[in-house]
């Protein structure tokens, strides 16, 4: 058998069919087209059966807990009569510290039911460390490949962190260095277990997040009469924010503005061996969040059921600095120590928020752990050893890979605007290059429409300015 | 005496792709290097030292073969050293929460 990396590529289709269990040819409805929905329901559990294979081992029901000091000093920098509430869930009280345990534990329990003896994921984050945790529940074995090093075996705490919570729940760690090749080892360990993909992109791992939405809409309904105005959602890869936008949609919450906040990192390439260690974020920034609104089906499965730009109605991008000092304010005003990656949205919400009314609602959807490795004064002595210069200062000096400005007091932090509209034209151009030569139809029209959650006629001008004649 | 013994826990290296094994489109200094890993587990070889080839069992009992490059591999990520631009921002915080109060209370 060829295992060199042309030789499992070309294996690629057959090796994901075996081991995700979906036939994802059976969806495809032309070279752009696919049935969403009909690729989410393929897995065939409901909102409702996800939510008893959560409670089974332990996953969700996290609280909702509103932050009133930090409403109050945001308050403090508002235009008169602004400054919505800031509730926050509480996600680190799941098993492993995360929301991704809700993103995973369907998949896992899914996995057990169709007789598979272990799963296999690629996750540097805490993705990884929730696969380990519930397949530990469920008896299944685990194998996780995360890229760690660097090529002079130096390694991001939050990463080496992450390690040891694998390792901790018994998984087989494998610590790669930088490179794309990452989804070229995964198709190797498939092949050579016949693991299950636990990918971060199947169906049964968007159900999972759809909870989380659910949940949010329903205790602040219950709570305060009606549902959030807002809610913000760090974005990576898109599950985040399309999990929580369905469960939003599914609990009768239809109005709520979903905002996606990433961490800025424009200017730093995400395969290079020389900008890997020159981030402090390992995810929720834009080095994963841009790319896969523009492209989501850039992952390890033939179509990605995470679709961001399917659901989100803004996105909004916000410094390092602002983030490590969102991370004290939690800690020092709502004595809530989490870990920095998982604040990028509430870093994001203290911009927002002072665009709402005082009566309004705006919920921060995550928290996580925090550890050794996992914590800013451990980033921020590894930006410093890696020649990122900090100082205390305006954020809007913040250089991705350079400078690291912490905010001198809270009215600093704000939000980056960036067009989303920009992102739906380059989502439309990018599909256009990939399926180069095949002439769009109607089906494509109307699915491209649905999937950057814009309209017909948005379609066709982009199509035009593209220069591409679609069939008639 | 041996760096490591048969059951120990160890450290391998493996060497997966060298670099003209590397697909094309990397950025160069990516290019440029292996692509390597390291994985841990129970040494199955009776003795070994570093550098040499060696089996281990991981913790899901595989067996897997590669480099002996660490005996009883420890975690050294910590809690890092204090930051002097975030150790001052709680009390910044809570005496502008105070004045805001303040300022609040006056208005009424």
């Amino acid at each position: 058998m060829d295992m060199s990396y042309s030789g499992i590529m070309a294996r690629k289709k057959e090796i994901l069919r075996r081991t995700t269990g979906i036939d994802y040819e059976k969806f495809e409805t032309s070279p752009i087209a696919f049935d969403y929905e009909g690729l989410m329901n393929s897995c065939e559990y409901s909102l409702e059966d996800a939510q008893r294979v959560l409670e089974e081992t332990g996953v969700g029901k996290t609280p909702l807990v509103e932050l009133k000091n930090i409403t109050k000093l945001v308050r403090s920098t508002s235009p008169p009569g602004k400054g919505g509430r800031i509730f926050i869930k509480d996600e680190a009280a799941n098993p492993s510290g995360s929301f991704k345990d809700r993103r995973t534990a369907l998949s896992v329990y899914h996995a057990k039911k169709l007789g598979y003896k272990g799963v296999v994921t690629a996750s540097s984050g805490n993705y990884g460390a929730a696969v380990a945790s519930q397949a530990a529940k469920r008896g299944l074995k685990t194998i996780i490949l995360q890229e760690v090093y660097d090529s002079r075996k130096v390694g991001q705490p939050e990463i080496l962190e992450k390690t040891r919570a694998c390792e901790a729940y018994g998984a087989e760690v494998w610590q790669l260095t930088v490179g794309p090749e990452l989804f070229y080892i995964m198709l190797r360990v498939l092949e050579e277990t016949g693991f299950f993909s636990a990918s971060l992109y199947i169906p049964t791992g968007i159900t999972g997040i759809e909870t989380l939405g659910y949940e949010l809409a329903q205790q602040t309904f219950e709570r305060e009469g009606r549902f959030p105005d807002m809610v913000a959602v760090t974005h990576a890869g898109g599950g985040n924010v399309t999990g929580t936008a369905r469960g939003l949609k599914k609990a009768g919450s239809h109005d709520t503005v979903v905002v996606g906040v990433s961490v800025d990192l424009r200017g730093l390439h995400m395969a290079s061996d020389l900008d890997f260690n020159r981030k402090s974020f390992t995810t929720g920034h834009t080095g994963f969040g841009i790319p896969f609104l523009t492209w989501p089906d850039r992952t390890d499965v033939p179509r990605n059921c995470a679709r961001g730009l399917r659901y989100l109605d803004r996105y909004v991008l916000i410094s390092q600095g602002e983030v490590f000092y969102t991370t004290e304010l939690l800690a020092k005003l709502e004595g809530m120590e989490r870990g920095p990656a998982g604040n990028t949205s509430l870093a994001g919400a203290i911009s927002l928020a002072r665009e709402l009314d005082r009566d309004q609602i705006l919920v921060v959807q995550e928290t996580e752990y925090t550890a050794a490795g996992k914590l800013p004064s451990s980033q921020l002595t590894f930006a410093k050893a890696n020649g990122i210069e900090l100082r205390r200062g305006n954020p809007k000096e913040n250089v991705p890979g350079k400078t690291i400005v912490i905010p001198e007091s809270v009215d600093q932090i704000e939000v980056e605007e960036f067009d989303i509209e920009k992102i739906r034209y380059s989502y439309i151009e990018h599909v256009m290059k990939m399926t180069d030569g095949h002439v769009p139809i109607q089906e494509d029209i109307v699915f491209l429409a649905e999937d950057s959650k814009s309209s017909f006629d948005f379609v066709r001008e982009t199509m035009k300015s593209l220069n591409v004649k679609a069939a008639s | 005496m041996a760096d490591a013994k048969r059951g120990e826990l160890v450290q391998i290296h493996k060497i997966i792709l060298e670099p003209d094994q590397r697909p094309d489109g990397l950025p160069s200094p990516t290019k440029s290097v292996p692509y390597e890993c390291w994985i841990k587990g129970f040494l199955i070889d009776e003795e070994a030292n570093i550098g040499d080839d060696v089996k281990i069992e991981t913790f899901i009992g595989r067996e897997i073969s590669g480099t002996l490059y660490q005996a009883n591999p420890t975690y050294d990520h910590n809690f890092g050293e204090p930051q002097k631009e975030l150790l001052s921002i709680g009390n910044e915080v809570k005496k502008a929460l105070e004045k805001s109060q303040n300022d609040n209370e006056e208005k009424i």
